[in-house]
C-alpha cells in the first residue's frame, strides 16, 4: 500500500431490508493525505451514507475500510480511537446545545485527551480566532447564526487534531448569504494540506478546491477526475445530465 | 348557630387536641414522607440503570450484535429482564404488589415502613425508568452522531453529551411522579404502616368522628401537592430560561 493513502476503501457496500435497498454499491476508493475528495451527486445517490461509513457512522454491509493502514471495521479495532483522528462536520451541525462555544470545543480534548483546561481553553480560542468567532466564546449555540454554528462545528472538530475532515453537506441547511463564510473556512482549511472529503453541492467549491471530483450515483462512483476535467469534459452520461442541471 | 359552632369544636378537639392525637397525623405525616423520599431515590436510581439499558439496546444493539461476543449477549439479556420486569409492575396494582413484598417476599422484615419502600421504590422504578427513556429518545440522533463522531464511546456520549440534555427535558414529568408517589403512599396501611391516611383512620376509629380526621387528612395531602406544584412551576421556568 502506498504510504501517502490515508483511507483506503474496498468493495464497500450497504444495503438496508436484506439487499432490497442498496444505498452503496461496491466503491474502492483511496483518499490520499492532503488530497481534498469532493463528492458529488443526485439526492438519494448514497453519497451522504458513504461519507459516513467512513467513520462508521453508517456500519457497512461488506467491504473493507483501512485508515491509516488499520482496517476499522475489523472487530479489533477500537473504532473510538480512529474517530479521534477523522473530524466531521453535519448538515444541522450538531453542536451541543446545552454548552456553550467554548466548551463545545473543549470538551473532546480535555475528555478524550485529557488535555488540561487552561491547554484547551488556549487551542479553542486559538481555532475561534481562525473562524473569525473569537468574541462568541462564551454564547451559547442557539444565540448564533448557521453560518455561526456551522463554524464552531468545524473549530470543534479541528480541536482533536485530526488527520482527515469528513464534511457532509456542510453548507445546505445555511441561508445562502452564510453559504460563504463557511466555504473560506474550508478553503483555507484546504490550503493548510488538511485531507478533506466533502460531500457538497457546492460546484463552486469543488472546482476551485477539490484535487478530485468525484460522482455519486445509484450507489456507485460513477465517474472520478480532476476538477478540470469533471466539469469540462464529463463522459458519463447521468453526470452530463447532472451537471447540466446544476450548472446553469 | 351558636349551637352548631360549639358542636364543631368540641368534635375538633375530641379529634384533634384530646389525647394529643394531632400528633398521630404528624408522626403519620412523617412515615409518609420517609416512604416517599427514600422509594423516591430507589425509584430513580432503578429507572435509570434501566432506562439506559434499555435505551443502549435500542439504540446500539445492533452495532454491538455485528461485534458479536458476550456483551451483546449480556444486553440481551438484561434488556429481556428489564421488559419482563416494566410488564409486571406497570400490569399490576401497587397495593398487589406492597402485600406480596411484605406477606411473600419479605417475610421476615417486621419494619413495614422498609417493606414500603421497597416496594413504593420498586413500583416507581418502572414510572422513571419510561420517563428517563423517553428523555433520552428525544433528544436529536445528531447528537449522537456528533458526541460518536469526536471519539466519545457510547457511555462517554450517554455522560456528557446526552443525559444533561435529557434531564432537563424529563424534570418537569419525574417531578409529576414525585406527586403521584406522594399520594400512591396512603395505601401504605394494608401493610401496617401508619403513614397519613391510616393515621387519620386511626382518629376516626377511636372517635367515631369521620369527618373531621379524613377531611384534616386531605388538607394535609393537598398542601403537599399544592407545595410540590409550586416547585414544578419554578423549575419549569428555569428551563424555559435556559432554552433563551
Amino acid at each position: 500500500m502506498n504510504d501517502n493513502v490515508l483511507i483506503e476503501v474496498r468493495g464497500l457496500k450497504k444495503h438496508y431490508n436484506n439487499g432490497k435497498v442498496k444505498a452503496i454499491d461496491g466503491v474502492d476508493i483511496d483518499i490520499k493525505k492532503g488530497e481534498v475528495v469532493v463528492v458529488v451527486g443526485p439526492s438519494g445517490s448514497g453519497k451522504s451514507t458513504f461519507l459516513r461509513s467512513l467513520n462508521l457512522l453508517e456500519m457497512p454491509t461488506e467491504g473493507v475500510i483501512f485508515f491509516d493502514g488499520e482496517d476499522i471495521n475489523s472487530k479489533e479495532a477500537n473504532i473510538n480511537l480512529h474517530r479521534q483522528k477523522m473530524g466531521m462536520v453535519f448538515q444541522h451541525f450538531n453542536l451541543f446545545p446545552h454548552k456553550n462555544v467554548l466548551a463545545n470545543i473543549t470538551l473532546a480534548p480535555m475528555k478524550l485527551k485529557k488535555m488540561k483546561k487552561a491547554d484547551a481553553v488556549n487551542k479553542a480560542m486559538e481555532l475561534l480566532k481562525m473562524i473569525h468567532l473569537e468574541d462568541k466564546a462564551s454564547e451559547y449555540p442557539a444565540q448564533l447564526s448557521g453560518g455561526q454554528k456551522q463554524r464552531v462545528a468545524i473549530a470543534r472538530a479541528l480541536a482533536m487534531d485530526p488527520e482527515v475532515m469528513l464534511f457532509d453537506e456542510p453548507t445546505s441547511a445555511l441561508d445562502p448569504e452564510m453559504v460563504g463564510e463557511v466555504l473560506d473556512i474550508m478553503k483555507d482549511l484546504a490550503k493548510n494540506g488538511m485531507t478533506m472529503v466533502v460531500v457538497t453541492h457546492e460546484m463552486g467549491f469543488a472546482k476551485e478546491v477539490g484535487s478530485r471530483v468525484i460522482f455519486f450515483d445509484e450507489g456507485k462512483i460513477k465517474e472520478e477526475n480532476t476538477p478540470k476535467e469533471f466539469f469540462e469534459n464529463p463522459k458519463d452520461p447521468r453526470l452530463q445530465d447532472f451537471l447540466s442541471k446544476v450548472l446553469m | 348557630m351558636g349551637e352548631w359552632f360549639q358542636n364543631l369544636s368540641d368534635k375538633f378537639y375530641l379529634c384533634f387536641i384530646d389525647d394529643d392525637r394531632w400528633m398521630w397525623l404528624v408522626d403519620g405525616l412523617k412515615n409518609t414522607l420517609i416512604i416517599t423520599v427514600f422509594a423516591l431515590i430507589i425509584g430513580v436510581i432503578i429507572g435509570i440503570i434501566i432506562a439506559t439499558v434499555r435505551s443502549t439496546y435500542d439504540k446500539n444493539g445492533e452495532a454491538m450484535k455485528k461485534k458479536g461476543g458476550a456483551g451483546y449477549v449480556f444486553l440481551r439479556i438484561a434488556n429481556a429482564i428489564c421488559s419482563l420486569y416494566l410488564t409486571v409492575i406497570r400490569g399490576t396494582p401497587v397495593v398487589v404488589q406492597l402485600m406480596i413484598m411484605y406477606f411473600v417476599i419479605l417475610v421476615n422484615q417486621q419494619n413495614g415502613v422498609i417493606v414500603a419502600i421497597v416496594a413504593f421504590g420498586i413500583n416507581s422504578g418502572a414510572y422513571v425508568a419510561e420517563i428517563f427513556r423517553s428523555g433520552i429518545m428525544s433528544i436529536d440522533q445528531g447528537q449522537f452522531e456528533a458526541g460518536r463522531s469526536l471519539g466519545f464511546n457510547y457511555i462517554q456520549t450517554m455522560v456528557h453529551i446526552i443525559i444533561p440534555q435529557a434531564v432537563k427535558v424529563i424534570l418537569p414529568t419525574l417531578w409529576n411522579e414525585v406527586i403521584v408517589l406522594v399520594k400512591e403512599t396512603s395505601v401504605a396501611g394494608y401493610v401496617g404502616v401508619v403513614d397519613l391516611t391510616k393515621a387519620g383512620d386511626r382518629i376516626r376509629g377511636r372517635t367515631f368522628e369521620a369527618f373531621m380526621p379524613l377531611f384534616a387528612v386531605a388538607i394535609v395531602y393537598l398542601i403537599i401537592v399544592i407545595i410540590l406544584t409550586q416547585i414544578l412551576k419554578v423549575i419549569e421556568r428555569r428551563l424555559r430560561k435556559s432554552e433563551r
